[in-house]
């Protein structure tokens, strides 16, 4: 190899290593000037304060008009006499009461009304009410018989247990003021129950509510196989037929 | 100084947060009672007194139905029975069994007397009221109401 060759591979090793070095100086220890002039400037950083304010303000605005299920009304449900919105919380006998989340410890629950299943509570033999005022021991007349009433319309055919009822209820509650015990004689429709007449004496106010949750408890045989939608009678001249 | 800036905003952004979601959950909410409740205000506010709470929750895990709806002859029908204080005392409606004997007697006014003044007579948490607009009065009324 000649002297000049040897230069050669020295010079180069030299740019390299001129050049690494200051690559590594650049990499290595970041542009501390920039940083100084960043930080000391006070203006920028009050600037940064007042957007980034803003910014949490708007997103909070956001955020609270916009919430999830905001119109799904949920309410916390058997909250002691106090906190209940109806017993004065100025009344010191308010205090007394029993609050129903102790009552109703143990018993099987529901997802509507009470919140207890009531007629599994009896089947159960967690409670025991008493059929008789002061007689403990007198049990009620428990006639099992279901009776099917045939919807017009798409929903599931109506079943009455009478066993449920019995359970609580004498004959004469509901017969035959409220419903006339012979097949046929009783006109039943949703709105009449929702008006508080035949099953919504009771149903919809203290037994249980009517709800989307509740209309299979009634509605509960499904249609026959053959079964169609009836054809609606109403004509241009008749719309409401 | 700048992280130290940086610090502030967070903390500041987490406060404002904090106190949306507190404003948030703080509002007045319509407290629900439960569920068949009865507000009995016939002659109550007239009289000075609070209106009465019947807790039908509370009787039903001691009796049946049928033994205050058959036997004493209490209708289905809210502030439908018109009872009053002699009636009680008599030994009618409440008095049948609220004389001391087999529940606590009459001198517990504030027991059944216990609803909020001017209350009206009604099923509480009903379907029908639960559809419609409530007519009674809100234990909160909301600030910008007043």
């Amino acid at each position: 190899m000649s002297y000049k060759a040897h230069a050669r591979w020295l010079t180069a090793l030299v740019t390299m290593l001129i050049a690494v070095t200051a690559w590594s100086s650049e990499v290595l220890q970041p542009a501390q000037p920039a940083a100084v002039e960043w930080s000391s400037s006070t203006d920028q950083g009050s600037v940064f304060a007042a957007i980034s304010e803003s910014e949490v303000m708007h997103l909070a605005d956001v955020s609270s008009a916009n919430t999830f299920n905001q119109n799904l009304k949920k309410h916390e449900a058997n909250l002691p006499p106090p906190e209940d919105g109806i017993h004065d919380p100025n009344n010191e006998a308010t205090f007394a009461l029993q609050p129903p989340k102790v009552a109703f410890k143990g018993l099987p629950e529901s997802t509507f009304g009470n919140q207890v299943d009531w007629v599994k509570s009896i089947d159960q033999k967690a409670l025991a009410p008493r059929w008789d005022r002061v007689n403990p021991d007198e049990e009620p007349f428990v006639l099992d018989m279901d009776i099917v009433r045939p919807v017009k319309a798409s929903m599931p055919d109506v079943v009455f247990p009478h066993r449920q009822h019995t359970e609580w209820l004498a004959c004469s509650n509901c017969h035959p003021a409220i419903f006339i015990p012979q097949k046929g004689a009783n006109q039943i429709s949703m709105s009449a129950i929702l008006l508080g007449e035949k099953c919504g004496v009771c149903h919809g106010k203290v037994s249980f509510p009517i709800e989307t949750k509740t209309c299979k408890k009634c509605h509960s045989k499904p249609k026959p196989d053959d079964w169609k939608p009836p054809l609606s009678s109403a004509t241009v001249n008749n719309p409401w037929k | 100084m700048a992280l130290n800036a940086q610090r502030r905003n967070l903390g500041r952004s987490a406060v404002f947060a904090m106190m949306a979601s507190l404003t948030a959950f703080a509002l007045p909410q319509v407290a629900h009672a439960e569920y068949a409740d009865v507000v009995i205000n016939n002659y109550a506010d007239a009289a000075g007194m609070r209106p009465v709470i019947f807790p039908h929750w509370f009787h039903r895990v001691r009796f049946r139905c049928k033994v205050c709806h058959a036997d004493l002859g209490f209708q289905f029908k809210a502030g439908g029975n018109k009872i009053n204080m002699a009636k009680i005392i008599d030994g009618q409606f409440c008095g049948a069994c609220h004389n001391g004997e087999i529940a606590w007697s009459v001198e517990n006014c504030g027991m059944c007397h216990s609803g909020i003044p001017g209350t009206p007579t009604h099923f509480h948490g009903s379907t029908v009221q639960r559809l419609i607009a409530p007519t009674y009065k809100a234990l909160e009324k909301p600030a910008d109401k007043k």
